[in-house]
């Protein structure tokens, strides 16, 4: 096998050392700070937009706490305004309810009077048609015509005093 | 010579591109350092070129620079902690020169470095011994009770302390012969039978697409040999700098 010939080893070695020790050489001076500045720069924007972000974020938190803070506020001034309303609503419709019972009362009361009245005349009426009716069948009965304070009398009797 | 280039193992051939010869010692530039060289450039371009523009949005190229040092900074935060953070140049050099050579040894007719135990060897010798050294320095002799795992009762210690010496010599050799035994049986087995394509004629497409296959697999293994080695440089770090 080649890989044994001593005679190789040599310049092998002599070659390795001063490549490897060349790459070595490029690799820290300026492939790797090069890469590793690369990887911090975008680490460090990163970091400054993560808490670019985290600030706007509070902000937008802050924005929307107010917000509800308002809304709260206009809830309860509504609610307020709305039991005011309800209130006052109520007071008035109980105003005009008694309004409308007093108003009934004496509507009802009129009519009432109005009625007895009409009945009062009706009777007088039926009274007056009665004791002349009953006078002229007395007459026609028996002859005697009656006077007519008495039959008035009797017929007032007779219909058990509902005169 | 003509058998001598269709053998499955030709491909492992150190071959001088140009003769270098200081004193007594030869320090020619083989066909190994060419492909170490490309590796250099193709690496150092790649993450050079990929991170030019340095978009906060990261395109295609940057984006595989990204993954790649994250990768090897993530296996290190996970294998060793924060103190790894030191080694990170080293460890990261390591892995994207073992995947590279890996890597590109899967061009046909390219060359493979990491197939040869010499240079495997070398880099697990260092990471052996740098580890070891990073392990004194950071403990000093305590060091040494790595050795004797806590908990240990203390006459089973005249077995164990061999034992962990014996674990501990054979890492770097388990570490070279790993990703070399890798690299050299998947070639050879690439090349062995890509060889039977064209012997066996009309049936050679049977070895075609077993060759085929094997191409997926042994990409998966360049890569995943190049994990392996990193991680276990990792591992080996983790336990010299935090004792087991």
């Amino acid at each position: 096998m080649p890989q044994f010939d001593t005679s190789t080893f040599l310049p092998q070695l002599f070659w390795l050392a001063i490549i490897f020790v060349i790459l070595f050489a490029v690799m820290r001076r300026h492939a790797l700070p090069r890469i590793s500045d690369i990887l911090e720069a975008r680490q460090l924007r990163i970091t400054s937009d993560l808490e670019k972000a985290g600030g706007l974020k509070e902000e937008a938190d802050q924005v929307m706490a107010d917000y509800e803070k308002a809304l709260a506020e206009t809830r309860a001034q509504a609610t307020v305004l709305i039991k005011q309303a309800g209130e006052e609503m109520a007071a008035e419709s109980t105003r005009r309810l008694q309004a409308i019972a007093v108003d009934l009362a004496a509507k009802t009361k009129a009519a009432e009077a109005r009625i007895a009245t009409a009945k009062d005349e009706a009777l007088a009426g039926l009274k007056a048609v009665a004791a002349d009716t009953a006078q002229a069948a007395t007459a026609k009965l028996i002859g005697i015509e009656p006077r007519t304070e008495q039959v008035q009398q009797a017929v007032t009797k007779a219909m058990g005093g509902h005169g | 010579m003509a058998a001598e280039e269709h053998s499955p193992l030709a491909q492992f051939e150190i071959k001088p591109l140009l003769s270098l010869q200081v004193g007594d010692l030869d320090l020619s530039y083989t066909n190994s350092a060419l492909f170490m060289t490309i590796t250099l450039v193709l690496a150092s371009s790649f993450l050079l070129l990929a991170t030019r523009r340095s978009a906060l949005i990261p395109g295609r190229w940057q984006s595989m620079a990204e993954i790649s040092y994250e990768f090897v900074a993530n296996m290190i935060r996970d294998n060793v902690g924060q103190e790894g953070r030191k080694y990170f140049p080293f460890i990261f050099t390591l892995f994207m020169f073992v995947l590279f050579g890996n890597l590109l040894g899967m061009i046909p007719y390219s060359f493979t470095y990491t197939s040869h135990i010499v240079v495997t060897f070398a880099m697990a010798a260092v990471v052996f011994i740098g580890v070891t050294a990073i392990g004194f320095k950071k403990h000093g002799l305590h060091f040494l009770s790595f050795l004797m795992p806590a908990g240990v009762p203390i006459f089973m210690a005249p077995l164990i302390i061999p034992i962990e010496i014996l674990s501990y010599f054979t890492r770097p050799v388990s570490l070279a012969l790993r990703l070399f035994a890798n690299m050299t049986a998947g070639h050879t087995m690439l090349k062995v039978f890509a060889g039977f394509v064209t012997l066996l004629g009309v049936f050679g497409v049977v070895p075609l697409m077993l060759v085929a296959a094997l191409t997926g697999l042994e990409l998966i293994i360049a890569f995943l040999q190049a994990y392996v080695f990193t991680i276990l440089t990792c591992v080996y770090l983790n336990d010299a700098l935090h004792l087991h």
